[in-house]
């Protein structure tokens, strides 16, 4: 605990408490302006459908109605089919992420087989490199060679099984005591039956926080999907958000609308799952 | 040939077994399937494309022609000056701001600072078009918009904030700072409660005031998420693309130009391959570059 850092002020409280009330209305004053965008948007979200530039607004709209939703629903035929597409290719990315990505970092930390350390080695280098660099080969690979625009692998397979969660799992499974999985082969168990019967129940929660962490960076991911959709009807969320945008520039309030449709999903896992989320931020950023 | 063999059966004998390789295997076969084809190959297929003038059927190598052309070009230079605004200005100032609130939270019990994490936090969980979609209008050029209704309090007039050459990269430097520090605050409370409380008391027997404290003991101790947020974080910058290309797409007169959209521009917007290839390549080496420099500048006396 860091307790320790502050004065508890033990020969006079009221110092102590008037120090925590001004530490706390500093805190609240500082979160009010962080979620100001997001009240803003939740706001406007329920303004009229007209264009900004023929009326004056205000901070926050007067009459408040569902008119918005409906004109961005209505934007484009498909733009129900985008939240799908999106939870279509979150939960792929999310089952090939646990299973490939678990299995992976579970051989690197605890099979000893043949090329480990160098294969772990060449991931982790890969980690470093920035995305622009493989963006135009990969465009190529998936558009012009093997002609998969349009289609949910080509949305799914990059993404499906990541370097980083390779790490994140075997960072895990490397704290799992060895001799668990010994006695567990001197009984007889496969390789296969420990990785399910032991370990999987022992790292319910990192595989959760990484499914969460996953899920989330799935959704919100914009490059990609655009790269690789030409057709309305296969857009995800965030490439129907983004042409929206370009296509309705000023109408304030439909875009509001959108874009809370894009992030309530993520919201309401947030607030459903808070513990995961919070977690998968320190995840691999603080040591012991 | 013999002799080899001999040699690998020994080893496999003395160091792996053989049902340890056919297991080890088989649990990496897909991951390292994926790999080989979604990562490994584009970045070999990189390197040679950034010597390559793309063509559809058959390229031709023109060696290092696309690296002279970026290297010779103004706007390159001028995408990475702007990167380099970007960044020295964000991080810093974002670590700062992260340190500083993280240190106000720990003082609370529990269920505040967790309530407190929350808040922060959410708005990181917003994606980066449906953030830029919301600052777009914030910054509207018009009276109407919140950062002009501020401006105004203070009897200052509106400011097209996203299209004058002026305001363009203070903007994105401001929505940056406000929009994404949610992950950095979480992370240093982490850092602070894993200080022991004896330095403190020992501090305190010497008597050293709260800024000491903070002096001598966190900054100190905190070292290594520092040296991590900063490195994580100047990667992260240095690829940033989703604000310029939603917000001002790299103007106005190119003065909000990322490298990230650059590259970007060469390659989907003007077929480019070779070209953007060799840029993406000379990112690679700069963000490698400054990630040793880093490690060297701050990493000294850390273990990891």
């Amino acid at each position: 605990m860091a307790t320790g850092l502050y004065s508890q002020h033990l020969h006079n409280r009221s110092i102590f408490y008037i120090r925590n009330s001004l530490i706390a209305v500093f805190l609240i004053a500082f979160a009010a302006v962080s979620l100001f965008p997001i009240v803003y948007m939740f706001a406007w979200s329920f303004g009229p459908a007209i264009e900004s530039a023929s009326t004056s607004y205000n901070i926050f709209p007067g009459r408040w109605s569902f008119d918005s939703y409906k004109a961005f629903i209505s934007f484009s035929n498909y733009s129900l089919k985008w939240i799908w597409n999106s939870i279509i290719v979150a939960t792929f990315t999310v089952l090939g992420n646990v299973i490939f990505a678990g299995m992976a970092g579970y051989a690197f930390s605890k099979i000893k087989f043949r090329g480990r350390s160098f294969l772990f080695f060449v991931i982790l280098l890969s980690m470093m490199i920035p995305y622009q660099v493989t963006q135009v080969p990969l465009y190529i690979l998936i558009v012009k060679n093997f002609h998969m625009t349009n289609t949910y692998p080509a949305l799914i397979l990059p993404g499906m099984c990541t370097a980083y969660n390779i790490f994140m799992a075997k960072q895990f499974f490397q704290g799992i005591p060895t001799a668990l999985i010994e006695s567990a082969k001197i009984e007889g168990c496969s390789q296969l039956m420990i990785f399910n019967k032991i370990i999987l129940p022992l790292s319910k929660t990192i595989l959760s926080v990484m499914a969460i962490n996953t899920f989330l960076n799935s959704w919100n991911t914009f490059f990609w999907p655009f790269l690789v959709t030409s057709k309305e009807e296969m857009y995800t969320i965030q490439v129907g958000l983004k042409t929206f945008k370009f296509a309705n520039g000023s109408l304030l309030s439909p875009m509001m609308a959108g874009a809370c449709i894009s992030v309530i999903p993520m919201f309401v896992l947030f607030f459903s799952l808070q513990k995961y989320f919070l977690e998968g931020v320190t995840v691999g950023a603080v040591k012991g | 040939m013999k002799k080899q063999e001999i040699h690998n059966k020994n080893l496999s004998k003395t160091r792996y077994h053989m049902a340890d390789n056919i297991s080890g295997w088989g649990f990496i076969g897909v991951a390292v399937a994926v790999f080989v084809i979604f990562t490994l190959y584009p970045v070999i297929s990189a390197v040679i494309t950034s010597f390559q003038e793309y063509k559809p059927f058959g390229s031709e190598f023109v060696g290092f022609e696309n690296y002279i052309t970026a290297l010779g070009n103004d706007l390159f230079w001028k995408s990475i000056k702007n990167t380099l605004v970007y960044t020295v200005v964000v991080i810093p100032l974002s670590l700062i701001l992260s340190f500083s609130i993280a240190i106000m939270i720990v003082p609370f019990t529990k269920n505040v600072q967790s309530v407190f994490k929350g808040i922060y936090y959410l708005p990181g969980i917003a994606s980066g078009v449906a953030i830029s979609v919301v600052w777009l209008w914030l910054y509207d050029a018009s009276p109407n918009g919140i950062f002009n209704r501020v401006l105004a309090l203070f009897g200052t007039t509106s400011q097209n904030w996203l299209s004058s050459s002026k305001t363009a990269m203070l903007s994105l430097i401001i929505m940056a700072l406000l929009s994404s520090h949610g992950a950095n605050i979480i992370i240093y409370i982490a850092a602070l409660h894993g200080i022991d409380n004896t330095y403190y008391e020992a501090a305190e027997m010497d008597g050293a005031k709260f800024f000491q404290k903070i002096r001598y003991i966190v900054l100190p101790m905190c070292r290594p998420t520092t040296l991590f947020l900063l490195v994580t974080g100047v990667i992260g910058s240095f690829q940033v693309f989703m604000n310029a290309y939603m917000m001002t797409g790299g103007g106005p007169d190119n003065n909000t130009t990322m490298i990230g959209l650059l590259i970007f521009n060469n390659a989907f917007t003007y077929g480019k391959y070779g070209l953007a290839c060799a840029q993406a390549i000379l990112l690679a080496i700069v963000i490698t570059a400054l990630t040793t420099l880093q490690f060297k500048l701050m990493g000294e006396d850390i273990e990891y």
